[in-house]
């Protein structure tokens, strides 16, 4: 009976003992951050915080906002496409104040009623990397033209099968993704083909995934053995397909070409693996992004329509008629 | 002491304090209102009682979902699915709305009767089978992913008819807004709170939880019980999906991915025993509360989101081991 007391104390005891160990956490989680305090604040919600795109482009607010003197707060989706998350990291910061947010929508539809919210509480909204639906749901949108970017790997591809026939596969993103429809329907576009050619031979969904480019890429061979054109939806995706090639020895013979610009893609484009990339730039956008926000916080306009933030298709073996630049230009401006 | 006792039955004496002492609920509370002050004096946002409405508004799916799976829970079973259920259960009530042409009622029953409908199959596998219910709802969970993918061919349905987003409104408190859905969700706590401690009903899941077999040879129907409950669950997913819907305003297959771990571990960080038969669903409610305070503190600290992933974490260890201790000392 008292040894039971004694326990059951205890473990009460623990519990407060576990509150309070996490909240020391918390406090160095805090002390890491630096929040200045005071001035502007600026929010940043990225689709997830684990993807290196992502962790790039909060490198690069992180940085404009010290050259800009306000405070950046950031928060993610835990996972590609958590709507839910992402509503809750907007009325979090519209709660603590911030002037401006700057997302990359999980959900371009979805999203859309928490940000008008916001909007009408004054808070500057600006899209990053991919537009909301409809696309005036947000004050301005810092994105890379992904018809373009998908568009320059088509005319390069088309450039270097010089006339040979092609028998294209396209790994692509995942159903219902803007993003990935665009860059596949650029790409298309570029090598000069419709939706529905027979000259595209095989299509699978990778998630831009390395693992499941690699599974995309072996049931294209299997089900067409004679690919001689892959376009990827990323880097993972392609270097997944080149595991997947280089298994049946069809590395050296087959063009694969992708969308990103990563270092780790880059590097893939300097090595052969990938034979070129369109290069994008997401520390341009948040950049942009942080910039328009502090310029809106000192009683300036506020940033409005669509800003491209470029794409330059990169690599060392360029082909007459498609402007390039090569894979140094490429690891100098490279993210990830 | 045998292990078919209730807990609050497990110390004799009028002392109150050995009484808090023996309810699971009291450490999670003491957590909750530590996090509490802690935050308030480290931002100036969180002390108000419109912050308050918003935590409790940013729980209500997750806590919800998280009252079902107390039930499943307090039987030493647990329900991997419950997320993709709720998902499920969302597209049915906003595809069917919005482009069905279904009446709004008639679209919001039909996705709470689904939604049921998949806790009883579970329960059916579960009890007659019998099968373990984490490998049902394993399973579960795929099927209900996947037909919620198929059903919406991928597509967030927009234009939602008002009464599917009714819940979602606020109405003015003093100089707070307070969400409907927040009242549904604070409701169903309560209900639950009184079937399971005030009724002939919520003694017998007890009684299941602690021991099938003595509650067998007690006279309660556990066959009928067990299924019951995981109908039951699956109603509760329903509402959660409603809920959602309102909150969200859209219909979105992408919803709900992480939301079974989320659950289980609002009802763990509740004091609630995974070998079931212990535990409480305020003791949920408080779990879900301390998740939603860490969350939204944090943000409003400007601390980045993966510290409160790594603080939850830290803190359902912690209760496990709360739990296993004082198990272990109390046979």
């Amino acid at each position: 009976m008292l040894r039971r007391n004694r326990t059951l104390r205890a473990s009460a005891g623990l519990t407060a003992l576990a509150a309070v160990s996490a909240l020391t956490l918390t406090a160095c989680g805090a002390g890491a951050q630096g929040g200045s305090g005071g001035g502007t604040k600026v929010g940043l919600i990225t689709k997830t915080d684990t993807n290196p795109f992502f962790v790039k482009m909060k490198e690069g607010a992180e940085r404009a906002a010290k050259e800009n003197g306000v405070e950046l707060v950031s928060a993610a989706g835990k996972f590609d496409g958590d709507n839910a998350g992402q509503v809750t990291a907007i009325e979090n910061m519209v709660n603590s104040g911030v002037k401006g947010i700057l997302i990359t929508p999980n959900d371009s539809k979805a999203i859309v009623p928490a940000l008008e919210k916001a909007r009408a509480k004054g808070v500057l909204v600006i899209a990053l990397d991919s537009p909301t639906q409809p696309q005036d749901a947000t004050d301005a949108l810092f994105a890379t033209d992904n018809v373009k970017a998908g568009e320059l790997i088509g005319r390069y591809a088309k450039a270097a099968m010089a006339g040979r026939q092609a028998k294209i596969a396209t790994l692509d993103l995942a159903p219902g993704v803007a993003v990935g429809a665009q860059r596949h329907q650029g790409f298309l576009k570029g090598f000069g083909i419709a939706e529905g050619d027979p000259s595209v031979v095989c299509m699978q969904d990778t998630g831009g995934d390395q693992a499941k480019g690699q599974t995309a890429m072996e049931n294209c061979l299997q089900k067409a053995p004679d690919v001689n054109v892959v376009y990827t939806i990323n880097e993972p995706a392609a270097l997944g397909a080149h595991t997947a090639l280089k298994a049946k020895g069809l590395d050296k013979k087959v063009l694969v070409v992708s969308v990103d610009g990563g270092c780790t893609g880059t590097k893939a484009v300097k090595e052969g693996k990938i034979a070129a990339t369109s290069q994008q730039y997401p520390l341009q956008m948040a950049s942009r992004g942080v910039k328009a926000v502090a310029d809106f916080a000192k009683g300036g306009t506020k940033a409005s329509g669509y800003t491209d933030t470029g794409v330059t298709l990169i690599t060392d073996a360029a082909q007459p008629g498609v402007e390039a630049e090569d894979t140094a230009y490429g690891l100098e401006k490279c993210w990830g | 002491m045998t292990a078919t006792t209730l807990p609050y039955d497990q110390l004799k004496g009028p002392s109150t304090v050995r009484r808090l002492l023996a309810t699971p609920t009291t450490g999670p509370l003491v957590a909750l209102l530590l996090a509490c002050v802690f935050f308030s004096l480290t931002t100036d946002q969180f002390l108000s009682g419109g912050n308050f409405s918003l935590i409790v508004q940013q729980v209500m799916v997750v806590g919800t979902l998280a009252i079902g799976q107390t039930l499943i829970i307090l039987t030493a079973g647990i329900d991997l699915s419950c997320g993709a259920v709720m998902a499920f259960g969302s597209i049915v009530i906003a595809k069917t709305a919005a482009e069905g042409g279904l009446p709004p009622l008639v679209a919001i029953a039909l996705g709470l009767a689904v939604c049921a409908g998949f806790g009883l199959v579970n329960g059916l596998l579960v009890q007659l089978i019998p099968l373990p219910p984490f490998i049902v709802t394993l399973g579960m969970l795929n099927v209900a992913f996947a037909l919620t993918h198929i059903y919406s061919a991928e597509q967030t349905v927009t234009d939602l008819p008002g009464p599917l987003t009714a819940l979602g409104e606020t109405f003015p408190l003093g100089n707070t807004d307070i969400t409907y859905g927040s009242l549904v969700t604070i409701a169903l706590f309560l209900l639950f709170a009184y079937a399971l401690s005030g009724t002939a009903w919520g003694r017998h899941v007890y009684a299941l939880g602690n021991s099938p077999e003595a509650a067998r040879l007690n006279g309660i129907r556990t066959s009928r019980l067990t299924v019951g409950l995981y109908t039951l669950a699956g109603l509760v997913y329903g509402i959660a999906a409603l809920l959602l819907i309102s909150r969200t305003g859209v219909g979105d297959p992408q919803a709900g991915q992480t939301d079974n771990l989320d659950s289980i571990t609002a009802v763990v960080l509740g004091g609630t025993s995974l070998f079931g038969g212990r535990g409480a669903v305020l003791g949920t409610f408080i779990g879900v509360l301390i998740v939603g305070v860490f969350r939204n503190g944090l943000q409003l600290m400007g601390v980045a989101s993966i510290y409160q992933t790594l603080i939850t974490g830290v803190l359902v260890i912690l209760a496990v081991t709360v739990d296993q201790i004082s198990r272990r000392k109390a046979r």
